[in-house]
């Protein structure tokens, strides 16, 4: 039995109290609380977080980079959902 | 490489026209991405020389930092002080952390970590030359920290803006480690040059030994370099290896001062003209001898990393026998 038995995990480190987590690298671990402690030395020994997440890589369903225009087409030519798009006269205030 | 939608693709498309005229549409792709400095992800299409040339870099890189483990371990137990003991330890697991960062980066290429570490036991892939010197005393370990590790941030900066973003992504993570690298070697060679005449002789003895293979870090001259014209084209690499080369040493030149220490090379001064230090040449066969196997501790090194595999397969096997038992306990109270 060798390290290829361990699945991969992808490891989500929350910096502090008040941000989200966001990902910070992956690695292999055998099981769940494993990867909690793998992923605590790996990615934080130098207190760069109060709360880590792991996930299975295999559970990440994502979107293909080959689809990237048009899937991401709607919101392209919809330039109105941003406060820029309107113009409103000069002295105007708190809007 | 040839991405899951690209596979798809083919089969979808009709005969060899369509074939290539997708490739070429995918190539475009990918060099314009390069060009406006964009990242390729792993999931992009890219070209399967730029693939290989990524995997054999990246794995090398990553096999350097398990190896060069072993060097500085040799002196944990004869470190003279708990503090200098902690800091040793603290070093050693990082090499560790940036070891696994770069196995994880090589794995978004698709070669897994079995294969990645088999090829290192067989020899079949390659680590930095460094690790085949000696770690002969204690100032070593402050000579590694000073110029092994100074060599290697001066290399690896410019790769955290390598156009392989897992790889530019691991680079950064370890770049902000390194420094605390350098600097404790560097506070360790000058508590030894300001010490004893006894000590002041081991700090010089050992920047003597380690000043030309860190200099040989930086990889063969440029028009011998076999990599650097395509690597830089494709944006993996940033600078030439002269380059960082010639960067480094005007680094080194001052804090050598500093230290009080002298850089063993006669030839080693200011050109004024250039607004670069002038350095006397590299021995580049001891280079070739030492990548050949050669170098005084190849065998050594290699034996260890397999013997440090195979005692440890019994972790790796307790480790999966308890996940297993696990699951099924979770799986029969399920049901």
């Amino acid at each position: 039995m060798t390290n290829t038995d361990w699945p991969l995990w992808e490891v989500f480190v929350r910096s502090r109290r008040g941000l989200s987590h966001t990902h910070a690298g992956s690695l292999h671990a055998p099981d769940a609380e494993f990867a909690l402690r793998n992923a605590r030395d790996l990615y934080t020994r130098r207190g760069e977080g109060v709360s880590i997440w792991v996930v299975p890589s295999a559970a990440i369903t994502a979107s293909s980079p080959d689809e990237k225009d048009p899937f991401f087409e709607p919101a392209a030519d919809k330039p109105y959902r941003h406060p820029t798009f309107y113009e409103i006269p000069e002295g105007v205030q708190h809007l | 490489m040839a991405t899951a939608a690209h596979r798809a693709a083919r089969t979808h498309t009709d005969g060899r026209a369509g074939e290539a005229a997708l490739e070429t549409a995918y190539k475009m792709a990918f060099d314009a991405a390069v060009a406006a400095d964009e990242r390729i992800e792993p999931r992009d299409w890219m070209p399967d020389a730029y693939h290989a040339t990524l995997v054999r870099q990246i794995a090398q890189h990553a096999h350097s930092e398990i190896i060069g483990m072993q060097p500085e371990a040799n002196w944990i137990t004869r470190a003279p002080s708990l503090r200098r003991k902690a800091i040793l330890m603290a070093k050693v697991q990082d090499e560790a952390g940036h070891g696994l960062y770069l196995y994880s980066a090589a794995e978004t290429l698709g070669t897994s970590r079995e294969e990645l570490l088999d090829k290192l036991h067989s020899g079949r892939q390659k680590y930095s030359s460094i690790f085949n010197y000696p770690t002969l005393t204690w100032a070593d370990v402050g000579a590694i920290g000073w110029l092994v590790d100074g060599a290697a941030i001066t290399n690896q900066v410019p790769l955290c803006r390598c156009s392989y973003g897992p790889y530019a992504r691991a680079m950064v993570r370890i770049c902000k480690e390194e420094s605390f690298h350098q600097r404790q070697g560097y506070e360790l060679l000058l508590a030894l040059s300001r010490g004893t005449p006894e000590q002041h002789d081991m700090a010089q003895d050992a920047v003597n030994r380690w000043w030309w293979p860190s200099l040989m870090m930086f990889g063969p001259p440029d028009d011998e370099s076999r990599h650097s014209a395509q690597s830089m084209a494709w944006k993996i690499k940033r600078h030439s290896n002269d380059e960082l080369r010639q960067r480094f040493v005007d680094i080194c030149v001052p804090q050598a001062e500093s230290l009080g220490l002298t850089l063993p090379d006669p030839e080693l001064r200011w050109n004024e003209e250039r607004g670069h230090h002038d350095f006397g040449p590299i021995d580049w066969d001891e280079f070739q001898q030492v990548l050949k196997g050669n170098g005084p501790c190849n065998e050594q090194r290699i034996n260890q990393r397999r013997r440090a595999h195979e005692e440890g397969a019994w972790v790796r096997e307790a480790a999966a026998a308890y996940a297993a038992k696990h699951s099924e306990e979770a799986g029969a109270e399920r049901v």
